[in-house]
């Protein structure tokens, strides 16, 4: 489209501009900036932001922060043991989640008819898109914790997880799989094959990149998140062995477990003692730990992209 | 013989995995109303036996621990909710649409890529980082630059909520932009119309509809926001007289109280009946944005 | 007894762990809460985030030379301990206020006994204010009157608080999250019986927060654990009627009861402890135990180490 330009005129040539041209080439040139400086007023705090926390946080960070644990009364050492939690919460909620919400994906573009029933579920998704984290919270509460019985641990909060990285897993596959052509399954078809095997021969090869795209994304999504967890599962403290299996594996699945997420939260709010310093480094190891998914699931796009056949 | 078997088989497996896709389908129904389910049935005894509806909208007192007398209204949380989402709104309708319009109409090739990944970072940061810098950054900025009492108020809720939906505004609105066929555009430039002319009077009211559902679903991820409001508005039960004031959101109120409160206590279950105010309001907002988008495809079709 | 609390998770585990709990549901209530804790080695501490920093101090060092028991510490107010020791979910209680009757009650309903009160430090509740504030001592009634429902006092000038800092003059209220034990021993003890806050203050999550947003706002004044001072707030010397001695919390002050604003630090269990939690009680007693105490700065009340 930025093909489209005003003709220019040859320097000292026989065409002139109308006082309307000239005109109109200035509201374009005003609209065009006050434009682009909307968009990049949008740039500064985002590099700001990053700026900043990077610069508050670069006398705490280091590697070990990384990987040691909170001691000395969370005054010392790092983020290893809320990082581990972190992970955890991440790894079951998608554990939980990918089946379901793949299989629903699967379900709406391949199977569902276009009729009220198939019009109920994608009301249902987008509702379920925009249900508020605390709500969520709730729900977790009063179905995993309370109902179900499995009480505040790892488990209720990655399910609780798990409800909420459920519509855009649901969402991101259907689209992986519309984007196959038709041309593909009436193939596969014509061979004889039935609607499942050409779904799991076909369809699922040809769009799983697309699909593990929305669940990278959700990966960023569940890490980030601290209101679902705030009474499912998440704890101040928790003694992390550091070495050994305890270690990478400090939490049974009835556990509380420490998360990044609340950890900011609780040092930022209660633990005294911790320095600034220490507090942006905990928001930058998260931020980082965010932001890594996302550059993984954006180059795996771009990649994509790049590699597609059709 | 072998084969049939095999292949018998092979039919039960397709449709055991069959079963599991139709289930896998209909669970969001299933989720949806579990979620309406759990929410209501935690806050029904409240509800139905102590809850006076009117002075739960309309009192302002959000009381539910005195030991004087206990009070549940929460319209002052209402307006906590409603005053920080509105400033939010007004910084990132015209910052959203502005930058869906640029991206959508003025960038192509690489610029439009990278513009596109800087939004999908800034919605990437998570929610608890945004109330951290709230609370930490912008409170003292705020006290310097406006000379109020104190900086964790309406105007920072609001400044970190609008740059928290944005993403999500122009994300929707380069969509709705995307939708409108190029032989509009042609069509306007070929009659001569600048590109300020094409895109206020044949792009805007073109996408009218997917415009309007971006604000909308901006709309609902405000509304819905929990951690960066508890942190960043203050947390103070009052109707907000300026956007200096500090105020407290619905999202806010149970964060920070339900972790507080026994199983089965009126204060517990008045947390699960805003809960399901808040429910209801999301609910509407993303059922409204869901009509407008249906209504520009079923003009389309037509 | 093997507790499932203790399944690591081998990728194997992860399976079982997954087919016993995950579709347990309501069947297998057991299974992730022991019913009698004592026997296991896991000691779940929940409550004030007055002590909670305390807690994490105490589990830390205990932990360090018992590793077989693993002591998890959560905050969020001595109601949210209190609450879980109802519900069976918490085994020792951090609080920072006596358990209300209701409470008492609804405890030996729920668990068949009473909740025994355990008495393991001392708090004085400092009033901070900003550096800045010229403000040298406050008054009680004068503090009643600027958080009590129906207290005249929203200006600095009105008590001689007044700085080139706070243009407005207006006093920033900040208060603690209702529920926090901060909160209703700050009600009862300088609001006086019957009287509740005056709504609009700012009510923060955390001991630690109330402090940080005062020493980043020239107009506020704010109250929390005597603990968490630091350099950028004054904590102001206080007296219990007007024109009477102002009193500066300090160890010393609160332990002879001459600062008006202190209280226990308390810990409740389900009945007389057994056990691991037994155990883990005698060491908080221990001199080893109070020397933490007052290294986190509150007052201990046995001999320390």
């Amino acid at each position: 489209m930025s093909s489209l330009r005003a003709p220019i005129a040859p320097p000292g040539g026989v065409f002139q501009f109308t006082e309307m041209a000239v005109r109109k080439r200035k509201t374009e040139g005003r609209v065009r900036a006050l434009l682009l400086a909307l968009t990049f007023s949008l740039l500064i705090p985002l590099v700001g932001i990053l700026g900043y926390i990077s610069w508050q946080a670069w006398p705490a960070l280091s590697l070990d922060f990384v990987f040691q644990n909170p001691r000395n009364y969370m005054r010392e050492g790092g983020v290893w043991a809320p990082l581990v939690g972190t992970f955890y919460l991440v790894f079951f909620s998608l554990l939980a989640a990918t089946p379901i919400g793949v299989l629903a994906g699967v379900y709406l573009n391949e199977y569902a008819r276009d009729n009220w029933a198939t019009r109920l579920i994608n009301l249902c998704v987008v509702n379920l898109a925009g249900v508020p984290s605390i709500v969520h919270a709730l729900f977790g509460v009063g179905a995993f914790v309370h109902f179900a019985g499995m009480g505040r641990s790892v488990l209720a909060a990655a399910f609780t997880l798990a409800v909420m990285t459920l519509p855009v897993i649901i969402t991101s596959t259907r689209e992986a799989l519309a984007a196959v052509p038709m041309s593909f399954r009436e193939a596969c078809w014509n061979m004889g094959a039935s609607r499942w095997q050409t779904i799991r021969t076909i369809v699922l090869p040809n769009s799983i990149s697309g699909i593990l795209t929305g669940i990278i994304l959700q990966v960023s999504r569940a890490a980030g998140e601290t209101a679902p967890i705030l009474f499912t599962g998440a704890v101040f403290y928790v003694k992390v062995a550091d070495q050994g299996f305890g270690y990478y594996f400090p939490y049974g699945l009835g556990d509380r477990c420490m998360a990044l997420s609340y950890h900011l939260f609780t040092i930022s709010t209660q633990v005294t003692g911790v320095t600034e310093a220490q507090q942006y480094a905990t928001a930058a190891v998260l931020i980082g730990l965010v932001l890594a998914v996302n550059a993984v699931s954006i180059s795996f796009r771009v990649y994509l992209r790049s590699k597609k056949k059709w | 013989m072998e084969n049939s078997v095999r292949r018998r088989v092979g039919l039960r497996a397709e449709s055991v995995m069959e079963l599991f896709v139709y289930l896998s389908g209909w669970s969001a129904i299933l989720f949806v109303f579990g979620i309406f389910f759990f929410i209501v049935r935690e806050g029904a005894p409240f509800l139905v036996h102590e809850l006076d509806l009117g002075e739960f909208f309309s009192s302002p007192n959000w009381r539910p621990d005195s030991e004087v007398r206990q009070q549940f209204g929460i319209y002052a949380l209402l307006a906590g909710t409603l005053s920080v989402t509105a400033l939010a709104m007004l910084l990132s309708v015209p910052l959203g649409l502005g930058a869906a319009i640029y991206i959508s109409e003025f960038c192509d090739g690489v610029t439009k890529e990278s513009l596109k990944i800087v939004l999908e970072l800034l919605a990437a940061i998570p929610s608890v980082v945004w109330g951290f810098i709230g609370y930490m950054v912008m409170n003292p900025i705020i006290i310097w630059a406006t000379g109020a009492p104190v900086g964790v108020n309406v105007l920072n809720g609001g400044i970190i909520l609008a740059l928290m939906s944005v993403p999500i505004i122009v994300s929707v609105g380069e969509d709705a932009l995307k939708a409108v066929p190029d032989s509009f555009r042609e069509a306007a430039v070929a009659l001569g119309a600048t590109r300020w002319q094409l895109i206020y009077r044949v792009l805007l009211p073109a996408a009218r509809n997917g415009l309007l559902a971006a604000v909308l679903l901006g709309v609902g991820r405000a509304i819905g926001e929990t951690m960066a409001v508890l942190m960043a508005t203050g947390h103070s039960v009052q109707i907000p007289s300026g956007i200096l004031d500090p105020v407290r959101t619905l999202t806010a109120t149970i964060a920070a109280e339900l972790g507080e409160t026994v199983e089965g206590e009126s204060h517990y279950q008045a947390l699960f009946v805003i809960g399901t105010v808040l429910m209801l309001i999301a609910m509407a907002v993303n059922i409204t944005a869901d009509l407008v988008v249906k209504g520009i495809r079923s003009e389309e079709r037509s | 007894m093997i507790s499932p609390h203790r399944l690591h998770l081998t990728p194997i585990a992860v399976l079982v762990g997954l087919s016993t709990s995950g579709c347990g549901g309501a069947g297998d209530e057991g299974g992730h809460a022991p019913e009698s804790p004592a026997e296991s080695n896991i000691i779940r501490v929940t409550g004030s985030d007055t002590m909670v920093n305390l807690a994490q101090a105490w589990a830390e060092d205990y932990q360090g030379d018992h590793p077989e028991i693993s002591i998890q510490v959560a905050g969020g107010g001595s109601g949210v301990g209190i609450a879980g020791l109802i519900d069976g979910i918490v085994d020792m209680a951090n609080a920072s206020r006596k358990m209300k009757s209701t409470e008492l009650k609804r405890a030996e309903q729920a668990l068949g006994m009473s909740a025994v009160e355990h008495v393991v430090g001392l708090d004085a509740l400092a009033v901070y204010v900003h550096k800045d504030n010229p403000l040298e001592s406050i008054a009680i009634p004068e503090l009643a009157e600027i958080y009590g429902e129906g207290g005249e006092t929203t200006l600095w000038a009105q008590i001689g608080g007044s700085s080139a800092a706070c243009s407005r003059d207006e006093i920033v209220r900040i208060s603690r999250q209702n529920n926090s034990g901060t909160y209703v021993y700050f009600r009862r003890a300088v609001l006086g019986a019957g009287r509740e806050y005056k709504l609009g203050s700012i009510d923060q999550s955390g001991s630690k927060d109330v402090v940080a947003l005062v020493s980043k706002t020239p107009c506020a004044i704010g109250y929390s654990g005597m603990a968490y001072a630091t350099p950028e707030v004054k904590s102001l010397p206080v007296a219990a009627e007007k024109g009477a001695e102002a009193i500066t919390p300090t160890t010393e002050t609160a332990a002879s009861g001459d600062y008006p604003i202190s209280r226990p630090l308390l810990i409740y269990t389900a009945g007389e402890p057994t056990g691991a939690i037994r155990d883990y009680l005698d060491w908080i007693y221990s001199p080893a135990g109070q020397r933490i105490v007052a290294e986190i700065g509150y007052v201990p009340i046995k001999a320390v180490e």
